[in-house]
């Protein structure tokens, strides 16, 4: 998914995988795809939306020490210690949405998730709005128990809007289907509502 | 994007693929209810409650069996309680859009009266009663024409288009061959609409060909016509749509020639032809005690019927009255009474002591014609005595013809009497419970069409008639009423009738109705049909040149034998 229409392109390969969600790091740092992405990992392809991006020490066991404190610019910090970005990491993580059985999309959880270095893509606004033809990942999404699953959804949807030709009328379609979903918990769904309102 | 999504919000609503020439606007899907509550129905977002009001025909598809219904009630349902205390940020139009039809939605109840026929258009099988009703998510839809029709029938010769449903402009049709065949009442307080209802009614009748009518035109208002003075206009009369089959007879030439009335013929009435039966109907009018009013069968018997009130009233004297009462063995008050009051007669003019034309066969010769007579009473009208004397007097000596003519034809001899159709105002006073048992009215409602004669009642006080009388008044057609007795009173037997109450209670003071009866498949309320205007009048002559009224003995189509006929006109045998 490419907020931006540049084509789908490899971000990253997966480095830990469960049935509900993978993880993946990125080949080159700070390049992450935004949180509520729909990313797509092995083949045929398993679907997931981007619930957390992080950057953090590639060993977990050395922690990362300031070290700007004598430098005029934040770029001024990485040219004066260039190991830092080999220390460094992105990494993201995807909640699984969905998967690609022969010509259909599924949109309930595949029986295995992707196997641990699957090659992880951006998907072309094509693929985004065939996926999101259908809105049962937002159930997915609401119960995927992360506590910012509000934020992710408003981002994806968001995100979503933009592969659709008629991006109102999406984002007027999915806020019908979240109604539904939420039809008991009024406050939750205004405030994801506001987060998408066009 | 308009059409509903339903719930999951990815499937386009079906009504997007539906014909739409045979089927109204979706209105929404069934989620709950009963046969005795009627179902309701959650308003699909693209339908608003405010486009949808009680009384609105609906049809619902379920699986095997189309329903017609009406709307009882409409509401407005939340799924989250919350929503009453925190409503949601409506001023973002993309909130209160999403929001409104799935956590705030509307509901319509409505009643599934009928099962449709599962051929539309088949003739032989009308909508049945509803004994079930339709699954759950079920569509509804707002009721189209074909569905109005396949309910109502079809405007033609037998079906006249009396007006349309609530807030539609279809044509709704009443089966007047099923109507005549019993007693028709039309109600209403003052001012509602009575008599236009009356005249499209008769105009019906007429076009319908199959009954003739008799009307006792109170105030001269169906056989000319009469000012309209609410819409600045002058609605015409029978006589002047129809003058080759309307005759008009006049009880008070004066009044018919000043109001440009051509008359077909004045009617004068003998005191040869008044019976003690008419004064016993008259009793309350002229105030007379029961053994007053029955001193006239006395006299009758002592002067015979040509002469006893000739001869009574030309006694002299109040000695000379007294003399009678003890030569009759009456009481000589009572006598003096009857002599009192009956004498107020003496300033009718159209009571002679006799006469060579005896108004009664006259009016069965126009009628045996084929024509509709409307008698005028002119000046008369306003004196309720004059209307009962002379509605009753000729309704008996009519009816005593028919009873004849009906018996004979029975027996093999001579045709049939051509079905009749009695149109009487202020009904109350010749069906009050106190006359009707004795009065002619009140036998010709009890006793049906057993004589090919039926009656229409004009009323403004229903409950003044006789419950038994009303209980045989087989159609039912009322406008507005605001007493509690008079609602009773029509409702009276009718199944369902406390939602009709509401109905009723809540119609427009002007034009509209609610009509039910063994006529029409379920009760409805209609908007009547315009009278009066130019274009009106031409489509009301217009359907009557179309259907000429079969000549008299010929036998008339039935419905089979009229559907024959129009297929074979619309697809002509080779050669
Ligand atoms: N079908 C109609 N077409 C046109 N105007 C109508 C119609 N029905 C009623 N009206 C209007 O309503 C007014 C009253 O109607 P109408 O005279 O029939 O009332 P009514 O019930 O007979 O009253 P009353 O009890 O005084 O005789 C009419 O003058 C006319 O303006
Ligand atoms: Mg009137």
């Amino acid at each position: 998914m490419t907020l931006d229409g540049s084509p789908p392109r490899r971000v990253g390969e997966v480095v830990e995988a469960n049935s509900a969600s993978f993880t993946a790091q990125c080949y080159t740092l700070y390049d992450a795809p935004p949180l509520g992405c729909i990313v797509s990992a092995g083949s045929p392809e398993i679907y997931g939306v981007v619930c957390r991006v992080a950057t953090e020490p590639l060993d977990s066991s050395r922690p990362v020490l300031a070290r700007g404190e004598t430098a005029e610019t934040e770029e001024e910090v990485f040219r004066d210690n260039p190991q830092l970005t080999r220390l460094l990491t992105s990494r993201f993580e995807a909640l699984i949405a969905g998967h690609r059985e022969g010509d259909a999309d599924r949109h309930y959880l595949p029986s295995l998730p992707p196997p641990v270095h699957s090659f992880v893509y951006t998907c072309s606004p094509q693929e985004v709005a065939r996926f999101t033809s259908r809105l049962d990942l937002l159930r997915l999404l609401l119960n995927s128990g992360p506590p910012m699953a509000d934020e992710v959804l408003g981002a994806c949807l968001r995100g979503a809007a933009v592969a659709h030709d008629d991006s109102e009328a999406f984002l007027l379609r999915a806020g019908k289907a979240l109604a539904a979903e939420l039809a008991g918990d009024l406050p939750r769904l205004n405030s994801i509502l506001k987060k998408v309102s066009p | 994007m308009t059409g509903g999504p339903n719930q999951n919000g990815d499937t386009p609503s079906p009504a997007a693929d539906v014909d739409l020439d045979s089927q109204g606007a979706a209105l929404g899907l069934v989620v709950d209810g009963s046969l005795s509550q009627g179902v309701e129905v959650r308003l699909d977002p693209s339908a608003s409650v405010e486009d949808v009001k009680v009384g609105a025909f609906v049809t619902i598809r379920g699986d095997n069996n189309n329903f017609f219904g009406v709307v009882t009630d409409v509401s407005l349902g939340t799924t989250d309680p919350r929503l009453k205390h925190t409503p949601p940020q409506v001023d973002n139009p993309f909130i209160a859009q999403v929001m409104s039809g799935t956590v705030a939605y509307g509901t319509i109840s409505v009643l599934p009266n009928l099962i449709m026929p599962a051929v539309m258009g088949d003739s032989h099988e009308g909508p049945s009663a509803a004994k079930t009703i339709p699954p759950h998510f079920s569509r509804a839809y707002v009721a189209s024409q074909r569905d109005v029709e396949a309910v109502f029938g079809q405007e033609d010769q037998g079906h006249f288009w009396i007006g349309s449903p609530l807030d539609m402009e279809h044509k709704l049709c009443v089966d007047l061959d099923e109507m005549v065949k019993r007693s028709i009442g039309v109600f209403g307080k003052s001012g509602t609409g009575k008599t236009f209802l009356t005249r499209l009614l008769l105009v019906g009748i007429l076009q319908q060909g199959q009954a003739s009518s008799l009307i006792f035109d109170m105030h001269s208002e169906y056989g000319w016509g009469a000012a309209d003075p609410e819409n600045h206009r002058f609605a015409k009369g029978l006589k002047q749509l129809f003058p080759a089959r309307v005759s008009t007879f006049t009880l008070d030439d004066d009044s018919s020639r000043r109001r440009g009335s051509s008359t077909d013929e004045v009617v004068r009435i003998g005191y040869g032809e008044i019976e003690p039966e008419d004064v016993e109907m008259l009793r309350e009018t002229l105030n007379l005690s029961e053994v007053a009013a029955s001193a006239a069968f006395n006299l009758q018997q002592k002067f015979g019927q040509r002469e006893w009130m000739s001869k009574f009233l030309a006694l002299e004297g109040r000695d000379s009255v007294f003399e009678m009462a003890n030569e009759i063995q009456v009481q000589p008050n009572a006598l003096g009474s009857l002599y009192n009051r009956l004498s107020r007669l003496k300033r009718f003019d159209f009571l002679v002591e006799s006469t060579r034309q005896d108004a009664a066969n006259r009016v069965v010769e126009h009628l045996d014609r084929g024509q509709h007579v409307v008698l005028e009473f002119g000046k008369y009208g306003r004196d309720l005595t004059a209307y009962m004397l002379v509605s009753n007097l000729l309704t008996r000596r009519i009816h005593n013809q028919y009873v004849d003519r009906k018996e004979e034809a029975e027996g093999g001899q001579g045709r049939e009497p051509r079905p009749l159709v009695i149109v009487i105002e202020e009904a109350h006073k010749f069906l009050s419970q106190s006359v009707a048992s004795h009065t002619i009215f009140g036998t010709i409602a009890r006793e049906l069409r057993k004589y090919n004669v039926t009656l229409m009642v004009i009323d403004q006080r229903p409950s003044g008639i006789d419950s038994e009388v009303m209980s045989q008044v087989g159609t039912r057609l009322t406008c507005l009423l605001d007493n509690e007795r008079d609602i009773e009173a029509v409702l009276e037997g009718t199944p369902g009738s406390r939602q009709l109450r509401t109905v009723l209670a809540r119609l427009e003071p002007k034009q509209q109705a609610l009509i039910f009866g063994h006529a029409l498949p379920m009760p409805v309320v209609i908007h009547t049909r315009e009278y009066g205007s130019t274009d009106s009048y031409e489509q009301l002559s217009r359907s009557a040149a179309g259907w000429t009224a079969p000549a008299l003995g010929e036998t008339i189509e039935t419905h089979e034998e009229r559907l024959d006929r129009e297929i074979s006109e619309l697809f002509p045998e080779d050669g």
